[in-house]
């Protein structure tokens, strides 16, 4: 009984994270602000709903199921390689005039330099 | 020769690790195939991965995971105020440029994940070498603040795990 409450709980808060998620990408201005609502709010909405079937094994009778793990790992090792594709992108395009990097070289999306210690890659 | 089996003994383990989760259950099968999978995949991709990352603690790396997900809980309530109240043309978003003195790649790396996970910010690039990232804020009133809190944060804490 508790356990289905916790659940319908857990449910509730997924749902409303994703659905300000997916608001923030509506009602926020531009490109770069826009990516900060889906990369964000709803990582916490993707980890309730998560846990939330981790636990319904419990109350069914099948057990604990540890497998959600692997697919909340595999979210936050993916999400910041598309976020930061997607600003390259913005960058790239000419949408935004970033601040000097303050160093000698330049953003690495803008930089010609070719860095010569690249590790030699096997032939395919 | 222990080296020259497993040249990279975490990702073995993490390998291994993710096979049985995907199974989602613990048997002779299982184990075989995570241990053949765990030991054959670092030494097939050796080549696009040569050097050897430094790991100083293991518990350290677990208690900064644990840290990170705990802001990431916290920061979300905060991103989800700004986007549902915070009137449109007072939300302010500045780039910022962040310079580290962390070293390692795999540290850079786990840093700019780190700062795209905890809501609010997102890494947008960084500078040829690797000595400066760049960061898009999206409520940014004190650029400042928000680069020295990265820094003390989540850069030193890196430094101390993997240099």
């Amino acid at each position: 009984m508790i356990l289905n409450l916790l659940l319908a709980a857990l449910l509730v808060v997924a749902g409303t994270f994703g659905l300000i998620g997916s608001y923030g990408l509506l009602r926020l201005r531009d490109g770069m602000q826009r990516l900060h609502a889906p990369t964000k709010a709803s990582t916490v909405g993707l980890g309730a709903a998560l846990l939330a079937s981790m636990l319904h094994g419990l109350t069914i009778g099948t057990g604990f199921s540890w497998q959600e793990i692997a697919v909340m790992v595999f979210i936050f090792v993916t999400a910041p390689v598309s976020a930061n594709y997607l600003s390259k992108l913005h960058l790239f395009g000419g949408t935004y005039t970033p601040p000097p990097s303050g160093t000698d070289r330049p953003w690495a999306t803008f930089d010609p330099t070719v860095d010569t210690d690249e590790p030699d890659l096997p032939r395919r | 020769m222990m080296r020259r089996l497993f040249p990279h003994p975490v990702l073995s383990l993490l390998l291994g690790l993710t096979w049985v989760l995907l199974v989602n259950h613990i048997g002779v099968g299982t184990l075989v195939m995570a241990a053949i999978l765990g030991s054959a995949i670092p030494r097939l991709t050796h080549a696009y991965w040569p050097h050897q990352p430094r790991l100083n603690s293991l518990p350290l790396l677990l208690a900064y995971v644990a840290l990170v997900v705990w802001d990431v809980i916290l920061a979300n309530i905060q991103v989800a105020r700004i986007v549902l109240f915070m009137p449109r043309d007072r939300i302010r978003s500045a780039f910022i440029p962040v310079p580290i003195t962390l070293k390692s790649p795999e540290a850079i790396a786990l840093l700019a994940g780190t700062i795209t996970m905890t809501p609010g910010t997102v890494t947008a690039d960084m500078n040829g070498d690797g000595t400066v990232l760049l960061v898009h804020s999206l409520h940014a009133p004190d650029p400042d603040a928000i680069r020295d809190e990265i820094l003390s944060r989540y850069e030193s804490r890196l430094k101390r795990i993997f240099e």
